[in-house]
């Protein structure tokens, strides 16, 4: 099993959410979050002080899936998350040691 | 003999300016990180109630009382002995004596109120009383007895104008703050840190309660329900609204985009401006008022963070600026047409107005913080000012978005849970 960690754009959650639906995705959770990478943040002014913000905001969508889904997985999340422009955001695939469903106790791919 | 409408008029406006405190309290406790919202909202909000105590015992009569020597007033009126609900014989005399004391007590209020912008985020509550309140008597009292009494600066000396208070309340306010920004120095991080105002609509919120305040603060120091009340309420909307154009036009051609807050700071720069001159000039006039104060309050405040001032919320480059700005152009564009007295107006004498209050108000302010400085102190401490105000100095917090764990702290007995804790057990009851 794998956890699928992808830090996307905010107005793009919509889409993702109805790609991964798509390819037989049956949960998943979201955060939002902020951080940067080559995109940098923006200026704001605030009586003529400008300042620098650093973060941007993103949301952080994560999905359990056994191994042979993550590539399809993958795949929808890349289509329907891309603008082509910079910050479209990153996909990490990690290793999920254990997955329990806590109200049966069912573990392993069952609780997926 | 006592006039209804002038009476109705004037306790109207006490009621106006009064409410321009909280607005204050809003328009700066926005411009403040979330740490700090309550601590700046309670600097206003105190000099509501210290300022008014002060005022019925002694500040009215030390600022309105029969004059000595053109400096001070007399302590005739101390606890407002003999104000009553006859006309004064000397101020508004168709208004009960009364009426007048209450409306000129909230001008007491919001002008050290007003202070605190420039030294916000870094001000321990206790110094800040003491300071209030010596400030109040010592240094607000005597300037509004030079000016709006027979003192030597206004009609009956002098004969600087200042319809409204350019000098006893935005001159006056706006060099003590520069007195007070240097003497207490810079918030820690200043130059290095973000610091950028928590709650934009709660600023513009706080700005139009000013401008609608106002109102009572220009159109009430016609002192009746005249035409010359209507002329200041007007040119005193056409000033602020010139104003906001004034700081705009600046800062879009700076910047690339017209700001909130720019947009609410001119506003204020223009009442600002607009206060001396408000009896006596006409709405053209209060274009070129409210135009100048924008750009110049906006050069004023883009200068600041240059030259490294921690002039927090802009008092001196809106409230001093705006001031000297408005008091000086009033010698220029005072009008026979609005009020007779314009014709004695000459940029000399709004030029000794300024330089006067200017000076004064600096210097004794200097003093009494070094005084406040030495018995409680001015500066909280660097743990509390990186804690904030809010939970250093009077134990809250602006804002509890989320639980954030806890229970009572009982200092006597301990009241069995109510009827609540017992639902809540019997409501996750039902959801299992």
């Amino acid at each position: 099993m794998k956890l699928v960690v992808a830090i996307i754009k905010p107005f793009k959650l919509d889409e993702v959410k109805e790609a991964l639906r798509a390819v037989g995705v049956h949960g998943l959770t979201v955060t939002e979050t902020q951080g940067f990478g080559r995109q940098r943040g923006h200026t704001e002014v605030y009586r003529g002080a400008e300042y620098q913000v650093d973060f941007v905001p993103k949301v952080k969508v994560e999905v359990v899936a056994e191994d042979d889904q993550v590539q399809g997985i993958v795949d929808a999340i890349t289509k329907s998350a891309r603008t082509g422009k910079i910050g479209d955001g990153k996909i990490f695939v990690l290793p999920a040691e254990q997955v329990i469903r806590i109200r049966t106790g069912e573990m392993g791919p069952d609780a997926v | 003999m006592i006039d209804t409408g002038d009476t109705a008029w004037l306790l109207a406006s006490a009621a106006l300016v009064m409410f321009m405190t909280p607005g204050l309290a809003l328009f700066y406790g926005g411009l403040v990180r979330a740490k700090n919202v309550l601590g700046t909202i309670m600097q206003s909000f105190f000099a509501l109630a210290l300022v008014t105590v002060l005022w019925v015992l002694v500040g009215y009569s030390l600022a309105f009382g029969p004059d000595v020597a053109g400096v001070i007033g007399g302590l005739d009126f101390w606890g407002l002995r003999g104000v009553g609900a006859d006309p004064s014989p000397v101020y508004a005399t168709t208004v009960p004596h009364i009426g007048f004391s209450v409306y000129q007590m909230m001008f007491a209020i919001i002008t050290p109120a007003l202070i605190t912008g420039a030294v916000a985020e870094r001000m321990k509550f206790s110094g800040y009383v003491l300071f209030l309140g010596l400030w109040s008597l010592l240094v607000y009292a005597p300037v509004a007895h030079w000016v709006f009494a027979d003192g030597w600066l206004g009609l009956s000396g002098v004969g600087a104008l200042d319809f409204a208070g350019g000098t006893v309340v935005h001159i006056n306010a706006g060099a003590a703050a520069l007195a007070a920004l240097l003497f207490l120095g810079r918030r820690r991080g200043h130059g290095r840190d973000a610091f950028v105002p928590h709650n934009v609509p709660m600023v513009i919120t706080g700005a139009a309660i000013l401008w609608f305040g106002w109102f009572g603060f220009n159109a009430g120091s016609a002192l009746g329900a005249s035409g010359l009340a209507a002329s200041a309420f007007t040119v005193t909307q056409v000033a602020a609204a010139a104003a906001v154009l004034g700081w705009l036009i600046p800062e879009v051609i700076r910047h690339g985009k017209p700001t909130t807050i720019g947009a609410a700071t001119g506003a204020v720069a223009g009442l600002v401006a607009i206060t001396p001159a408000a009896g006596f000039v006409e709405p053209w006039a209060a274009i070129v008022i409210g135009l100048a104060a924008g750009f110049v309050c906006f050069l004023a405040v883009d200068t600041k963070a240059r030259i490294g001032l921690d002039d927090s919320l802009d008092v001196v480059g809106v409230h001093l600026a705006g001031g000297i700005v408005g008091a000086l152009l009033t010698g220029v564009l005072a009008s026979t047409a609005v009020n007779e007295l314009s014709g004695g107006a000459t940029i000399g004498k709004q030029t000794i107005g300024v330089a006067v209050t200017l000076g004064f108000s600096f210097l004794a302010t200097l003093l009494i913080l070094k005084f406040v400085d030495f018995v409680v102190g001015l500066r909280v401490p660097e743990e509390d000012e990186i804690t904030g105000l809010d939970l250093s100095q009077h134990a809250e917090v602006g804002y509890t978005l989320q639980d954030r764990g806890g229970s009572p702290v009982h200092t006597g007995p301990v009241p069995s849970p109510g009827p609540d804790h017992e639902r809540v057990e019997a409501d996750s009851e039902v959801r299992r």
